[in-house]
C-alpha cells in the first residue's frame, strides 16, 4: 500500500518539475556564478532566474532585495542576529512572541548573554498575539520586532499587517518568521509594508538546504557569513546553485498554482475537521478556527500520548508528526502547547496533520478510520481514559 | 528507533487493562515527561498469580510494562523485587537512550505494587507513597541523565555527559 504522508511539515515531497529541472541542471553542471568566464556567465543568469522568480512569489519590489540562504533556520538567525549587531548602538531590545519556532528563541536567548533584553509577548488561547500587547512593549531603546507568520504547531496566523503598522510608527524594523505560509498562502512583502521575511523552499515542494531571505531596501543588518561578495556581499559562499534553482522552479508553481492550491487544501482541512469531530470522541482541535494554515490541523487526543499513536500509524503506513513530551529529543512539553494554555496531558496527545497539493480526500477519509482504531487501541490501555469515565 | 522485541510488545501488548480486586497497586507518573503507569498484581502463597498494566505513554513506556508483567508472571515475590530498570531494558534488547527514564518507570511502579502488597498483609494503610521516595532521583545522590543515563552532579544544568540542558528536571 501506498504511504499516506500528512506530514508534509517535516517532508515537503518535491514536485516533478522541480526534481527534473534539479537533475537536468545536475548534469549541464554549470560553473561558479562568481566566475568572468562564459560558463559563469550562464550560471549568474540561471541563478538570478531563480532569483526573479522567487521575488515574484512574495511580491518583492526587486529581485535584489532577495538573500539565498541555506534553510529557513538560516535566514531566521541572520535576520535577527544582523539587525541586533547592526543596530546595538541604537538600542538592545528586542520583542518577540512565546510560540515562535525554536531558530527564533535560541537566537534570542543567544543574544540575552551579549546584554540585549528580549520581551516576549503572551498569545491567547487561540494562539494569537494582541497587537496592543506589542505596542505597549516597545521602549525607545526597541530595534526589532519579531513576530512569526503562520504557527508551524498549532497553524494560528498572526496580524502581521497590523504589527508592522506599529512597528513603522515606532520606527522598529519587523522581521516574520514566514517559513510555514510563504508558498503556501499569499504573503505579499509591499502589502505587509514588512522590513524582513524568512522562508524556506521545502516548505513548498522544493528542495532542503535551500532558504530565502527578502530584506527590504534601506534595511541596515550585518551579514551572518562573512567572505567573498556573493549575495551582493549579504551572505557570502559559493551559491547551491542546483537547490536555488529548484527553489526557483517550486516558487514559480506555488505562484501560478496559488488559488487552486488554497481551495483545495481548504477543502481537505474541512473534511478533516469535521470528520474527526464525528468520528473520534474527546479531542480538541488547537488553534485559531478561522486565521489559520490551510494545510495544517493541531489535534489533541485526550487520554493517551502522541509517540505511541504515530507509532500505531505509521504501522498503517499513515506518517503524521506529534508535538508530545516523549517523542521531542528534550522530552519536555512544546512551548507552543503550554502557551495556549492546553493541559499538560492533552499536549501529550498532540498531533500535527500537515497536508499538500497532491494529498486527496481518500487519503483524509483513510487516516480519520485508522486514528479512530488507534485511539480505541491506545484508550483501551490507558489509566486516564479509565478514570476520566468513572 | 526501537528493537524488534520492543516494536513487538507495544503492538501486541500482554497483560493489559485493570484488575478487579488486586492485592497490590503501584501508580507512578513519570518525573520526566510526565506520563503515567499503573502495575496491579495477585499474590497467593507468595507468588505472582496475576499482573496487568495500564500505561499513558510512549511507544517504550508501553512495552517496559507489557514485558515487565511478563517477567513478573509467576515470580515470588522476592524474586520479582530483584527485576530492576536494567533488565527489563535487556529483555527488550535495549532502549533508545533518551528512553532509559521509560523503564525506570515501569520497575518503579512494580516495586510500588509489591510494597503496597506487603503493606496491605501487615495490616498498614495504603499511604500514597510520594514520588520521591521509589525514585532514584533522591537530593545528595548522584542523579540520573534522563537523556543518557550518566551520572549528574547536583545543581549543573547540563549533563556532563552528554551536554543536554536538564534544569527542568532537576
Ligand atoms: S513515557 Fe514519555 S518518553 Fe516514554
Amino acid at each position: 500500500m501506498k504511504v499516506t504522508n500528512l506530514d508534509y511539515i517535516s517532508a515537503n515531497p518535491l514536485l516533478p518539475e522541480v526534481r527534473d529541472a534539479m537533475i537536468e541542471a545536475i548534469k549541464k553542471d554549470y560553473g561558479n556564478p562568481s566566475s568572468a568566464h562564459s560558463l559563469g556567465d550562464e550560471a549568474r543568469n540561471i541563478l538570478e532566474k531563480a532569483r526573479e522568480r522567487v521575488a515574484l512569489l512574495i511580491n518583492s519590489p526587486s529581485p535584489d532585495d532577495i538573500v539565498f540562504t541555506s534553510s529557513g533556520t538560516e535566514s531566521i538567525n541572520h535576520a535577527i542576529k544582523g539587525v541586533a549587531f547592526a543596530n546595538a548602538k541604537k538600542g538592545k531590545h528586542i520583542i518577540t512572541s512565546n510560540i515562535e519556532h525554536n531558530s527564533v528563541l535560541k537566537s534570542l536567548r543567544r543574544l540575552t548573554k551579549s546584554g540585549y533584553r528580549v520581551t516576549s509577548v503572551e498569545v491567547d488561547k487561540n494562539g494569537l498575539v494582541d497587537p496592543a500587547n506589542v505596542h505597549k512593549a516597545i521602549t525607545d531603546q526597541t530595534i526589532l520586532i519579531s513576530i512569526m507568520h503562520g504557527n508551524n504547531e498549532i497553524g494560528t496566523i498572526q496580524p502581521i499587517k497590523e504589527l508592522c503598522c506599529i512597528a513603522r510608527e515606532k520606527n522598529v524594523l519587523f522581521h516574520s518568521d514566514c517559513v510555514t505560509s510563504v508558498g503556501i498562502m499569499p504573503v505579499d512583502v509591499q502589502e505587509l509594508g514588512i522590513d524582513l521575511i524568512s522562508f524556506s523552499a521545502n516548505q513548498f515542494n522544493g528542495p532542503s538546504g535551500v532558504g530565502g531571505l527578502y530584506i527590504r531596501k534601506g534595511v541596515n543588518l550585518w551579514p551572518l557569513i562573512d567572505g567573498g561578495g556573493q549575495e551582493n556581499g549579504r551572505r557570502a559562499g559559493t551559491e547551491n546553485l542546483i537547490g536555488i534553482i529548484g527553489m526557483g522552479v517550486a516558487a514559480e508553481f506555488a505562484h501560478q498554482e496559488m488559488q487552486s492550491r488554497l481551495s483545495h487544501m481548504k477543502k481537505l482541512k474541512n473534511r478533516l475537521i469535521t470528520g474527526l469531530k464525528e468520528k473520534i470522541d474527546d479531542i480538541i482541535i488547537n488553534g485559531h478556527p478561522e486565521l489559520s494554515l490551510p494545510n495544517l490541523v493541531s489535534l489533541s487526543v485526550k487520554y493517551i500520548e502522541g509517540e505511541s499513536i504515530v507509532l500505531m500509524l505509521d504501522e498503517e503506513k499513515i506518517i503524521v508528526s506529534t508535538r508530545s513530551a516523549c517523542a521531542s529529543g528534550s522530552l519536555r512539553a512544546s512551548h507552543v502547547l503550554l502557551s495556549i494554555d492546553l493541559d499538560y496531558a492533552d499536549a501529550q496527545g498532540t498531533l500535527v496533520i500537515t497536508f499538500g497539493k497532491a494529498t486527496t480526500e481518500d487519503e483524509i477519509d483513510r487516516f480519520i478510520n485508522v486514528l479512530k482504531n488507534v485511539v480505541a487501541t491506545l484508550r483501551d490501555m490507558s489509566p486516564l481514559y479509565k478514570k476520566s469515565n468513572t | 528507533m526501537y528493537s524488534e522485541v520492543v516494536m513487538d510488545h507495544f503492538k501486541k501488548p500482554r497483560n493489559v487493562g485493570e484488575m478487579k480486586d488486586p492485592d497490590g497497586v503501584g501508580e507512578i507518573g513519570n518525573p520526566v515527561c510526565g506520563d503515567m503507569m499503573n502495575i496491579y498484581i495477585k499474590v497467593k502463597d507468595g507468588i505472582i498469580q496475576d499482573i496487568s498494566f495500564q500505561t499513558f505513554g510512549c511507544g517504550a513506556a508501553i512495552a517496559v510494562s507489557s514485558m515487565l508483567t511478563e517477567m513478573a508472571k509467576g515470580k515470588t515475590i522476592e524474586e520479582a523485587k530483584k527485576i530492576t530498570n536494567k533488565s527489563v531494558a535487556e529483555a527488550l534488547k535495549g532502549l533508545p537512550k533518551n528512553k532509559l527514564h521509560c523503564s525506570n518507570l515501569g520497575a518503579d511502579a512494580l516495586q510500588l505494587a509489591i510494597r503496597n502488597y506487603e503493606d496491605k498483609k501487615a495490616g498498614k494503610v495504603r499511604v500514597k507513597l510520594p514520588m520521591e521516595d521509589v525514585h532514584t532521583h533522591t537530593e545528595g545522590d548522584l542523579c540520573k541523565c534522563p537523556y543518557c543515563s550518566g551520572d549528574v552532579d547536583q545543581g549543573l544544568e547540563f549533563c556532563s555527559n552528554c551536554g543536554r540542558e536538564i534544569s527542568d528536571t532537576h
